[in-house]
């Protein structure tokens, strides 16, 4: 194909998205279309694959069956959006194995959340009202994402994520009117999820690389400040029916913006923590690999049988 | 590593009686019998189906975007299969 041709080409495509027109897998899309979906929507997917560790790590533990049926629920959940996003992704022409590669070896990266510890019960709390909260706001966007199998995913993980942040504020509320120590649990475990909470909106703006494109895409359609601005506005009010303080002495109503004012965010921990050196990058890798690694024969097994059934039905048709 | 790895299967789900199958995602699965748990777990862990077919992946043939032109166009200017196409009096009823 020409230049002339390709550029004509990525001008019907750009026009294509502008009307809000779908983009569906066997449609001419740009390379770097195609190569920003694929690295956007696995590490999606990973997100949610690790998502399961540090909540897995109570199921055992969890203090009533209620609760315990509600976190496997959920823990099922995110098994259940990480192979929808995963089956979404190969419609772009990468294998699972080749995604799987990547999360394997470091070079597909996953929300950098994750690499914190859950201590107490408490964390399950904060971890669905406020991570799966801010995941909330930045998914429900995606619902209209320019790439069809995306947004039909995220559809999907839409509709169901939000008994996830429910069950979370639930679990805050019952410790929050507990006994001290109780309430304490619930203020300790807000204090560690808050920061790397808003975190999880991404770098500022100014620093955030992908936005513009992402922004022509509809892969965003909102800045990182945008929906950081908005996860604190809607969360703020939530700690106060809690009776919890918000670990930020900056955070105070601006009548002017109709906003919260909040600190400075410590982004040199941030980027840490993206590079590998948080508390528990090592931990999650080693779980995730030795789970494939361990689950190998698994695989193998099924497959042989597979092939030694059909080969049978072959044999029975002759 | 895997010497041989699981084929991907594409999964309908019908909602309810009366409706049709839908296309709803797809799915890893070593046959069609595992593809169908795993369907069951996957795509109607909340009721959203009363039965589940699987079609392996590579059985599907697609129309290529490319020919849309030639494939759908010609149906763009047969107006005359369309009921509004015809003049009628406006008395007659129930037609």
């Amino acid at each position: 194909m020409s230049e002339e041709q390709i550029r004509s080409l990525e001008r019907q495509f750009d026009e294509k998205i502008a009307r809000d027109e779908k983009i569906e897998p066997k449609d001419w899309m740009p390379e770097k279309y195609r190569q920003t979906h694929i690295r956007q929507m696995s590490q999606h997917a990973h997100s949610e694959i690790v998502g399961m560790l540090p909540e897995g790590n109570w199921i055992t533990r969890a203090p009533s069956l209620r609760r315990k049926v509600a976190l496997l629920a959920k823990v099922q959940d995110e098994a259940g959006h990480g192979l929808y996003l995963y089956s979404a992704t190969e419609t772009l022409g990468i294998s699972r194995e080749e995604m799987y590669e990547q999360l394997h070896t470091g070079k597909a990266k996953y929300s950098s959340i994750f690499n914190y510890p859950t201590l107490t019960w408490a964390d399950m709390g904060a971890i669905g009202w406020l991570v799966d909260g801010a995941a909330i706001i930045n998914q429900v966007p995606l619902c209209n994402t320019s790439y069809g199998p995306y947004a039909r995913a995220m559809i999907r993980v839409c509709k169901e994520e939000s008994f996830h942040q429910r069950q979370g504020f639930e679990i805050m509320l019952k410790l929050a009117n507990g006994t001290p120590e109780q309430k304490e649990m619930a203020q300790d475990a807000l204090n560690r999820w808050w920061w790397p909470s808003l975190m999880m909106l991404g770098p500022t703006d100014d620093k955030s690389v992908h936005t513009e494109q992402s922004m022509k895409w509809k892969l965003k359609r909102k800045t990182n400040d945008e929906l950081r601005q908005q996860f604190i506005d809607q969360t703020v009010p939530q700690a106060d029916i809690l009776g919890l303080t918000i670990p930020d002495p900056d955070l105070k109503w601006n009548e002017e913006r109709q906003s919260y004012d909040f600190g400075e965010i410590n982004w040199d921990e941030f980027w840490q923590v993206v590079k590998g050196h948080g508390p528990m990058n090592k931990e999650r890798m080693k779980a995730r690999v030795g789970a494939w690694e361990r689950g190998e024969w698994v695989r193998d097994a099924a497959m042989a049988h597979a092939e030694k059934k059909q080969a049978r039905k072959e044999k029975q048709a002759v | 590593m895997s010497t041989k790895n699981w084929p991907l299967w594409e999964i309908f789900v019908r909602s309810k009686n009366g409706l049709e199958h839908r296309h709803c995602g797809s799915l890893h699965a070593a046959d069609s019998e595992m593809a169908l748990e795993n369907a069951r777990d996957v795509y109607t862990r909340r009721n959203e189906g009363v039965s589940i077919w699987v079609v392996e992946s590579k059985h599907i043939t697609a129309s290529n975007p490319e020919n849309n032109g030639e494939l759908f166009e010609p149906a763009q200017d047969k107006v005359y299969r369309h009921p509004t196409f015809y003049d009628l009096p406006d008395d007659v009823k129930h037609m």
